[in-house]
């Protein structure tokens, strides 16, 4: 089955982070995970974090120009969380029979394994970032994610100009660069 | 720290970005061919550069899905547990209401707690190991007399001939003025806490249990407008080794953030009551609450150790609760009403929000006696 027009807007929509289409997709698409979760042991929070994290496979995905997805959304949400949950009540012992609902389901076997694969660079680089310290972490991640510039950082920290500002930022791209790589070639 | 360095570096990730002009470029491709440490500086950083745009990515559409949680919760198109659906379309109009309304008045709520920091309590317990946190009137008067002067200007509401005795910090329990606090920073027949914009509030000690070293009071003042809601929750189970924690306390007469992490599931001498906390602390942050990185309070700051830099130790946060069905039990007047919060609004929030939302419910406390 082929995503219908409205679907693939949608995704484009997710894919450069619209907030419409995000809003979309959460409400069409969480009460359905939620029913599920609170059915099988989980919490209100659980579900939560669980539809998030599928939203973030889903995001992830939608990012890479060959995507083409071949159910429906709210089928491949479905499936993506039912199997993080499955995968967590097992990890947490708890591992009672599931129920389902009478959602349709699909393989989604390869799409976790490339979603973990993704969870353990994020977090190489969330560690690096963590044990970096004030005000390196701060500086880099108003560089880096918040994308301001140099000026506007210099006026947030302090510094009394755009080039101090960038002395002080490469010093803490050095020490986030050496904790990062320890890490990742550990890894490989 | 070479300039040629940084200079190198900013080259790097100018090129990397395309945004080196052309003849520059070209240059810059020409200095990689004939150098192989500069290609493999660019080689390295293109990779580094690579995993930071995922990195920041999914750091921003998280906090984009927190956003529209949030939204649609407001907006009713979702639930999450905290009220039941009903469908009735008033209903679903009050809820909205009920929603709006209780933002408002965690931002609102900000200001009860702020006072209970300034006299510096130093008691030895455990044969001088351990600091109490609170402050001591001795050690620092000249602090008092500048703080008593202070005072004076706004029209403090510690009795005119009362002595200020010690001071810590304390967190709401709930919407309606109980603040918690340590046993030992309220010694005195009573108290008044400031909140962090510095506006005074009479207090009366309900509890105190020495036992535990927690104890509660409830603002009892006209001026005092209570928020409508809390933004955290109180944590009934233990957190693990190794956790991110945060606290707000009055280690001097402003707030004063600190954080740090787990690092025993035990306090000194592996007691039960207490974890040990890696965390920088001082005289005035007794009382004051140990959030985790979701906002949820997971002890009560309380003593440092005193030889060792940075170890301090934190009631835990499941004995807020023990202590209240104590009181319940023992019907002690004024605490049956106590009704803690379920459900923390923080989850997945900015620490700078957080903080901003939670300083509103911490409190200085000044215990004084007559």
């Amino acid at each position: 089955m082929k995503g219908d027009i409205n679907e693939q807007a949608l995704l484009k929509g997710l894919a450069s982070n619209e907030t419409k289409a995000i809003e979309t997709l959460y409400k069409d698409n969480f009460g359905m995970v939620q029913t599920y979760i609170l059915q099988n042991n989980g919490s209100y929070d659980d579900a939560r974090d669980i539809f998030q994290e599928a939203m973030i496979a889903l995001y992830e995905k939608a990012q890479s120009d060959s995507f083409v997805l071949t159910c429906q959304i709210k089928t491949y949400v479905y499936s993506i969380c039912r199997r993080l949950w499955l995968k967590r009540l097992q990890q947490m012992g708890r591992y009672s029979q599931p129920v389902d609902n009478l959602e349709e389901t699909v393989g989604v076997e390869e799409e976790i394994e490339d979603h973990e694969k993704r969870n353990a660079a994020f977090a190489i680089m969330d560690r690096a970032m963590g044990s970096l310290g004030e005000p390196c972490k701060s500086l880099l991640e108003g560089y880096y994610i918040q994308k301001k510039d140099m000026q506007q950082l210099a006026e947030m920290f302090g510094y009394t100009n755009a080039d101090n500002a960038k002395n002080q930022k490469y010093k803490c791209l050095m020490r986030l660069k050496k904790l990062f790589f320890s890490q990742y070639n550990i890894g490989e | 720290m070479n300039m040629d360095d940084i200079l190198l570096q900013e080259a790097i990730e100018r090129y990397l970005t395309n945004q080196m002009p052309e003849a520059e470029r070209a240059y810059f491709d020409q200095l990689r061919t004939n150098t192989p440490e500069i290609d493999q500086l660019v080689v390295e950083h293109a990779m580094f550069q690579h995993e930071m745009d995922f990195y920041s990515q999914r750091r921003n559409f998280t906090a984009q899905l927190h956003h529209a949680h949030a939204n649609l919760l407001q907006q009713g198109k979702i639930q999450d547990g905290t009220e039941v659906s009903t469908g009735g379309k008033l209903i679903q109009i009050f809820h909205k209401y009920k929603r709006v309304t209780a933002i408002a008045a965690a931002v609102g709520g900000f200001i009860a707690m702020v006072i209970s920091g300034l006299v510096v309590y130093f008691s030895p317990v455990n044969q001088n190991q351990l600091v109490q946190l609170s402050k001591d009137i001795e050690v620092i008067k000249r602090n008092q007399q500048y703080q008593g002067s202070l005072l004076n200007e706004v029209k403090s509401k510690i009795p005119e001939n009362a002595k200020l005795i010690s001071g810590g910090t304390g967190f709401l329990l709930d919407t309606h003025g109980y603040l918690l606090t340590n046993a030992h920073v309220l010694k005195g027949s009573g108290a008044v806490v400031i909140n962090s914009k510095g506006e005074e509030f009479n207090a009366d000690i309900l509890h105190i249990d020495n036992l535990r070293d927690l104890a509660v009071l409830k603002i009892n003042d006209s001026e005092y407008n209570a928020p409508r809601a809390l933004p955290y929750s109180i944590r009934k189970s233990k957190i693990d080794l190794g956790e991110e924690i945060f606290t707000l306390g009055y280690p001097r007469n402003d707030i004063v953030y600190g954080e740090g992490y787990l690092s025993s599931r035990t306090g000194f001498n592996s007691d039960s009551l207490t974890y040990q906390l890696q965390i920088s602390a001082n005289p005035g942050n007794s009382g004051g609450p140990v959030f985790n990185s979701q906002g949820e309070i997971v002890g009560v700051l309380s003593t440092r150790q005193a030889q060792s830099e940075g170890i301090a130790f934190a009631v835990k946060s499941g004995y807020i609760y023990t202590m209240l069905a104590d009181t319940k039990a023992e019907k002690i007047s004024g605490m049956e009403k106590i009704k803690l919060n379920q459900k923390s609004s923080l989850r997945g929030v900015d620490r700078k929000d957080q903080i901003t939302r939670i300083e509103n419910c911490v409190f200085f406390v000044k215990a004084y006696s007559k």
